[in-house]
């Protein structure tokens, strides 16, 4: 019997899914001994056409990474789901849309504008932009469009088990693998990581006062961190509390406040809002000035309580505008 | 018209959807009929039915009817607000053998009919409410209601008359009563008064038995010179902190003998008297008036130099036989345990100075009304003389009504007890000084039991009445006549002209207002004050003692002005709402509370330290948070913190919202 053919594939991303595929080490050749890897652009010379020529649904398994952002990853994505039995949304960007997300933030023309002309390294006094075509004397050039807006892997085609974390933690992965080969994944729709809060693993849990409430929010550098003590309890904004475990504490272990790359745990719909509304319950205040003084010293709250899932919002951009010609 | 369909049986919900006219508060801007047509369309809803009054017996049977014969086993009334009428339909539902608490209301009156003149969009908002409570009651569980043991003792909170009566009525059914009063000694405004209206009788006699006998009751323990610090608890079982600052008299030691008064360094009064509202001068260390309760001494740290400055000949010590003064006191915190609180904790009076144009504070013989009480009190500053400040008995005297009320400048409400106080204060002028009396006045509002007959008697006393509200006084004379005399300028309606009236001595009639501490006492008690800082009532008619917090009752002048009879009244009413709580003995709790569900606590501990009602605790075994269900309230606080979505709500649960609010949208 020949083995499950899979398929890897990257949209938006950093590349960082892909090497922890790599990262798995060893156990790599248990994945290779038990499916052929038929598509994996950032490691192989596949192609396109390589995919186009399976029959639909020929490939057992498409791990896709990446948000989705642009019309050639919205092709390539809509190709593997047709050839594909199961999708994997892999990794933060492809589960709630990731950094790159937080594109979200502004419209296409004023990244444009910040990338090609604003930038203090940029010199481009003729003004030039990247266009969709442009005629050469050689032909027509064209480059894919670039889209208004960042969406998730599921807001674009139908995901079947998401696998979070940017990267998504080697010991999930392998767990994964494990799981795909003896046939023993979860409900259609699962998160493949556990479902309780990073408190629960975290070696600092035992040092948790009763009285979590803060007067000062602080960043690490601005203080000498505790090696044994609850970060947040130090007044450091760990998102521990908010986000997924399965990490094993990577973060946390080394002193770095979580900053909730393994998303929200299956009660919260929106992370960002729950981050926001437990971080200002913790604000140690009864009056509005004291309060805001406090809530002020997050810097950047947008990319702090939404770093990897704007583009999963529920309030994200519903009442948008739409920009002719654009998605 | 109803329409009811046949009842599934498959284990479906069935939601059955009353809808109802109240008269014509909700038809006339509804269009029932299209509501109930519509709510009989929603999934899941097997009967829809509207009806005149659905709170009304044949309202409720209608749903009770529907209940038995199994065409419904969930309810959605669409009436008036869940704080009317929720217990009604909830007490419907258990009568039927339903849980009560697959129930919900769409409030479809105060909501809708009330607050929009657009019959179409008061339909269509009706609609969109139904299909809310319609889409999140198929989530609702059976619930039950738990109970709790309640503490027999109660607080009384000021000791005025209100709080007096209060204390006493629960103390002679049996009750330990802790009365709190921040003065050195109980009796309010009350014990400042010579005679109290229509009646004339004198003030003290009727009120210095009631304090003796606060004094001298086994079940009262009367803690003055302290006040409230923190509350904590829920009805039935209050932990209350009381703040009592030292007086630096042992109260047990002390009898009252003034020896030490009179030994003190200061031989005449250094210090405002309070009690006799700055008209005279008291020493630092003071028994506020003789037949003050308790009948203990008091030094006012502000003006005692051996407080102050720790050198004084201290000749108030060896004066005491008794050995009580005690400059070592300190501040001490009782601690106790109550079931029910009363607040009785009064009013001030409006600050005349605000309406300039008065002439309040800077000409010399302007007074309050407050003031010249304590004039005409023969235990007064003057012994019951009135008279003018260079001691002459004055020959005219002016009293301006309103002084503070019925402006809205100042405040737009009648303060109720002026214009029966001012015919009471011209009547003991006119006995007392044989002077000519002008009241001016913009309404006599005399109702209640005498009142409009002792205005009668007034009239036939020759005391002057002029109608329209005092436009300024000053002392600008125009013509021979008004040199040395402060003129009242008014309109006088009722002649059509205006008027100079010359007077000797003005009485301003001030107005009764909230104390400046209201919202901090609102704050601790955790009730509601109306706009102008009256502490609110549940219901302006059917509860008026009873506030939004269970447990905590209203008396007398703090839920708005009022006089002794309207005060002691209500007293007497809240204390026995305290009462039947107390009596009942145990209190049935909304299980509208927090759980946790455990599998997803992940012992972050964010809402441990949040409860306002320290109903979370941490359990170190399991390592994740627990509530306890006796001490929630139900605020959400928790729910709404808590990072893991762990904790939840009972009829607010994620889902139940979200479903609630998707109800709303669906149908926009």
């Amino acid at each position: 019997m020949s083995k499950p053919k899979v398929g890897f594939y990257w949209c938006a991303s950093c590349g960082g899914c892909d090497e922890v595929v790599v990262d798995l080490g060893a156990d790599i050749l248990k994945v290779v001994g038990a499916v052929d890897i038929v598509f994996w652009p950032v490691a192989m010379d596949f192609k396109r056409s390589d995919v186009e020529n399976l029959a639909d649904g020929e490939l057992a398994v498409s791990f896709i990474n990446g948000a989705v952002r642009s019309s050639e990853q919205h092709e390539m994505v809509e190709l593997l789901r047709r050839k594909s039995q199961l999708v994997v949304a892999f990794g933060s960007c492809a589960h709630t849309g990731g950094i790159p997300g937080l594109a979200n933030l502004f419209d296409r023309r004023a990244m444009f504008e910040e990338a090609f002309f604003n930038v203090p390294s940029v010199v481009n006094e003729e003004k030039v932009v990247p266009l969709e075509e442009y005629k050469t004397p050689q032909g027509i050039v064209t480059l894919p469009n670039l889209w208004n807006t960042v969406k998730t892997l599921d807001q674009v085609i139908p995901v079947d088990y998401y696998l979070p974390g940017c990267p998504p933690p080697v010991s999930l992965v392998g767990e994964m693998f494990n799981k795909i080969v003896k046939g023993e994944l979860p409900p259609r729709g699962s998160i493949l990581a556990p479902d309780i809060a990073l408190c629960d693993e975290c070696p600092r849990k035992e040092t948790k006062p009763d009285k979590m409430s803060q007067k000062e929010f602080k960043r690490p550098h601005e203080i000498m961190i505790d090696p044994e003590k609850c970060l947040l309890a130090q007044g450091l904004l760990c998102l521990g509390p908010i986000t997924r475990k399965g990490c094993g504490a990577a973060c946390t272990r080394v002193n770095m406040p979580c900053t909730g790359c393994m998303g929200p745990v299956s009660n919260v719909l929106d992370y960002g809002m729950k981050a926001l509304s437990a971080v200002a319950s913790l604000a140690d205040a009864n009056d509005e000035e004291e309060i805001e003084k406090i809530l002020c010293k997050v810097v950047d709250p947008v990319g702090t309580f939404y770093r990897y899932s704007l583009p999963a919002s529920l309030l994200h951009r519903h009442y948008q505008p739409v920009v002719q010609g654009e998605k | 018209m109803s329409t009811a369909k046949t009842p599934s049986s498959n284990g479906k919900p069935k939601v059955g959807v009353y809808v109802c006219h109240c008269g014509i508060n909700i038809a006339g801007k509804v269009n029932v009929q299209e509501t109930v047509d519509f709510a009989g369309t929603l999934p899941n809803v097997t009967v829809a039915r509207e009806y005149k009054f659905m709170c009304s017996d044949p309202g409720q049977e209608l749903i009770q009817k529907d209940l038995r014969e199994g065409l419904v086993d969930r309810v959605v009334v669409a009436s008036c607000s869940p704080l009317m009428h929720e217990p009604t339909f909830r007490r419907a539902m258990i009568a039927a053998d339903a849980n009560p608490f697959l129930f919900q209301m769409a409030n479809i009156r105060e909501h809708v009919s009330w607050v929009t003149p657009d019959k179409g969009a008061a339909t269509e908002k009706s609609k969109a409410l139904i299909a809310a409570a319609v889409a999140r009651i198929v989530l609702h569980k059976p619930l039950e209601k738990t109970r709790v043991p309640v503490n027999s003792n109660a607080l009384v909170v000021g000791g005025g008359i209100a709080g007096i009566h209060a204390a006493l009525t629960l103390a002679d059914a049996g009750r330990k009563v802790y009365l709190v009063e921040k003065e050195p000694t109980i009796g309010g405004h009350m014990a400042k008064f010579d005679k109290t209206f229509p009646t004339l009788d004198c003030s003290a006699c009727i009120l210095t038995p009631k304090m003796s006998a606060v004094r001298s009751h086994p079940n009262i323990t009367l803690w003055t010179y302290s006040e409230v610090a923190g509350v904590e608890g829920f009805v039935g079982n209050f932990n209350v902190k009381v703040r009592r600052k030292p007086r630096y008299v042992k109260e047990d030691l002390c009898v009252g003998c003034y020896e030490c008064v009179e030994a003190c360094v200061f031989k005449k009064g250094v210090t405002k008297d309070e009690f006799n509202v700055g008209l005279s001068k008291r020493r630092p260390i003071y028994i506020p008036f003789p037949q003050a309760t308790p009948l203990v001494a008091v030094i006012d740290p502000e003006s005692c130099v051996q407080i102050k400055r720790n050198k004084c000949k201290k000749t108030c010590v060896d004066a005491c036989e008794r050995g009580a003064i005690d400059f070592d006191q300190k501040e001490e915190i009782k601690e106790v345990e109550v079931g029910a609180i009363i607040l009785a904790t009064g009013f001030k009076t409006f600050d005349a100075r605000r309406i300039s144009r008065y002439g309040y504070g800077k000409y010399p013989n302007i007074y309050t009304s407050l003031e010249v009480e304590r004039m005409v009190n023969a235990a007064g500053p003057t012994g019951g003389e009135v008279h003018l400040k260079n001691g002459e008995k004055p020959r005219t005297v002016g009293i301006v009504h309103c002084v503070g009320s019925r402006d809205s400048r100042t405040n737009a409400y009648c303060s109720r007890v002026c214009c029966m106080y001012s015919l009471k204060l011209a009547h003991l002028i006119k006995e007392r000084t044989g002077a000519e009396v002008y009241n001016f006045y913009i309404d006599m509002r005399t109702p209640g039991k005498g009142y409009e007959e002792f205005y009668e008697k007034l009239l036939k006393e020759n005391v002057h009445f002029i109608r329209g509200r005092v436009a300024e006084i000053s002392d600008w004379a125009t013509i021979p006549e008004e040199e040395g005399k402060l003129v009242i300028r008014a309109e006088d309606t009722l002649v059509g002209a205006v008027r100079r009236i010359p007077v000797d001595m003005v009485v301003l009639s001030v107005g009764l207002e909230p104390h400046d501490d209201a919202d901090d006492v609102r704050r601790k008690f955790n009730i509601s004050c109306s706009h102008e800082g009256w502490f609110l009532e549940r219901h302006p008619k059917l509860a008026p003692v009873s506030t939004f917090t269970d447990g905590v009752f209203l008396a007398g002048a703090c839920q708005g002005p009022k006089d002794i009879p309207d005060s002691v009244a209500q007293a007497g009413a809240a204390a026995a709402e305290a009462l039947a709580l107390i009596d009942k003995g145990y209190v049935e709790l909304e299980p509208n509370t927090a759980y946790v569900q455990e599998e997803f606590c992940s012992g972050c501990k964010t809402c441990v330290a949040l409860c306002p009602y320290s109903a979370i605790s941490f359990n170190v075994e399991k390592n994740i948070s627990s509530v306890n269900g006796a001490l929630c309230k139900g605020c959400g606080t928790c729910v709404a913190a808590c990072p893991s979505g762990a904790l939840q709500q009972n009829l607010f649960t994620d889902e139940q919202i979200l479903h609630e609010i998707e109800g709303v949208i669906s149908y926009v």
